[in-house]
């Protein structure tokens, strides 16, 4: 029991996470800035950010409902780390972990975005109904892929659906990124993942310009700072899961914990950079990305990893 | 000085509102956003919206409408929140002053923390009115 909640609020959860999620959120910016001719925030802006959120007050919504409003946040924030944990503790401990728990991981990774849809529609607000509208469309676009891909490791992997068996498989034979079929997984993954951390060519969730940050419009003070939080933790879970279903998982010996900095870092430059180089997308143009180009190539991946290309 | 009012040193984000204004202190904010001037090293950002604002930026000339607007607004930011009365139809009325539907100047509505005078400030200027709300 004590030791459940050592790694659910410590290590490799809460604390451990926030951490990771702050640092690679600071390198975020930090590209960002450099790709833009600027000098960047300084290393612990994240924390201070958070530290002020707290600090802040935090208003409610006068029309709506605020134990909802406010819960939202909190489920958020706890599915994060429970999915953090779950993608970490069998890279860290070899053989732990259940039989199914990628599925499950599939579904704690999308009860962030669904919780902050029920919090801005509980606030009230037009504009934040807006984005809860747009977010459950790009859910629906990208969710399909996701599991299209999930599906194509779990073939790789000798149809097993645990976290453990997967890593163990490409310690034997290989990170699966070094196949072809798991070169277009890495492409099609990598777009998923910037949808569901809302980075910006799929940002019109809360695309700040036009509907003011949309789904997060009404949260203030340590409401906010709860979701900054699940925003980071998510940063640092999504690269650590697309590590640990094709680059072969974490290791902690060594020069491994080099190397998997490497690997987090390799996939934080790429997101920055698909981020930095875009503009937002409509919608529509989101959905028919994900529906028709995204979905063929998860397709002909899961045709490749038959045939054991 | 505890954690917190420390943090909300280090971080403090801005929420931009635009009175009658004529455009030209508006572009002269996101002058400060670009690469030569960066505010971001203090760890500023432009947010969209009041709730998440500890900076509320005033430019612009406050007209008779827009008065129960700027206090609307500023009622609907979440405490501590800073002023700042920007350019000089922010602080005075500027050319303005003396207008019809002038609705007077940002002091006579909410209480302002800093003035940065000027038609419109230098980047430079703007940059010294942050160490002095900083340093404050």
């Amino acid at each position: 029991m004590i030791k459940d909640l050592f790694y659910f609020l410590i290590f490799p959860g809460m604390i451990f996470s926030v951490l990771m999620g702050g640092i690679l959120s600071w390198s975020d910016r930090k590209i960002t800035a450099r790709v833009q001719f600027r000098k960047g925030p300084p290393f612990l802006q994240p924390f201070y950010d958070i530290g002020k959120l707290f600090y802040k007050e935090t208003i409610l919504p006068e029309h709506g409902a605020r134990l909802t409003f406010l819960a939202a946040p909190v489920f958020a924030l706890f599915s994060a780390t429970l999915a953090n944990v779950f993608i970490l503790l069998p890279s860290i401990f070899p053989g732990s972990g259940f039989k199914g728990d990628l599925i499950v991981v599939f579904y704690l990774l999308t009860i962030p975005s669904l919780s902050y849809i029920i919090g801005s529609l509980a606030s009230g607000n037009p504009l934040a109904s807006l984005g809860a509208s747009r977010e459950i469309k790009l859910i629906m676009s990208y969710e399909l892929t996701f599991i299209l891909a999930l599906a194509c490791i779990v073939i790789k992997s000798g149809m097993s659906l645990s976290i453990s068996d997967i890593i163990a498989a490409q310690q034997e034979g290989g990170a699966f990124i070094g196949s072809v079929s798991g070169v277009l997984l890495f492409i099609v993954i990598l777009f998923v993942i910037q949808a569901k951390l809302a980075l910006v060519p799929f940002d019109m969730s809360e695309a700040e310009t036009e509907i003011a940050h949309g789904v997060f419009i009404e949260y203030s003070g340590s409401a906010y700072a709860i979701i900054k939080m699940a925003r980071y933790i998510m940063l640092f879970t999504l690269p650590s899961l697309m590590m640990t279903l094709l680059m072969g998982g974490f290791s902690l010996s060594g020069f491994g914990i080099l190397w998997s900095i490497l690997k987090l870092v390799v996939i934080l430059l790429l997101i920055t950079l698909i981020r930095n180089t875009n503009p937002r997308l409509r919608l529509d143009q989101a959905m028919r990305f994900f529906f028709i180009w995204m979905n063929l190539i998860a397709v002909i991946a899961i045709g490749l990893s038959i045939i054991k290309l | 000085m505890s954690l917190g009012s420390y943090c909300f040193r280090k971080s403090l984000w801005v929420f931009h509102f635009g009175g009658a204004s004529c455009n030209n202190c508006d572009i002269e904010i996101l002058d400060c956003l670009t690469s030569r001037y960066d505010i971001e090293r203090f760890g500023m950002q432009l947010v969209g919206t009041i709730r998440h604002a500890d900076v509320l930026l005033v430019s612009g000339s406050i007209n008779r409408k827009c008065r129960a607007r700027l206090l609307k607004v500023y009622n609907q930011a979440p405490k501590p929140i800073l002023v700042v009365a920007f350019g000089a139809c922010g602080c005075t009325g500027g050319i303005f002053a003396e207008g019809n539907v002038f609705g007077g100047p940002v002091d006579t509505i909410i209480p302002v923390d800093a003035y940065i005078p000027g038609c419109p400030p230098k980047p430079e200027a703007i940059l010294a009115g942050i160490v002095k709300l900083l340093n404050k």
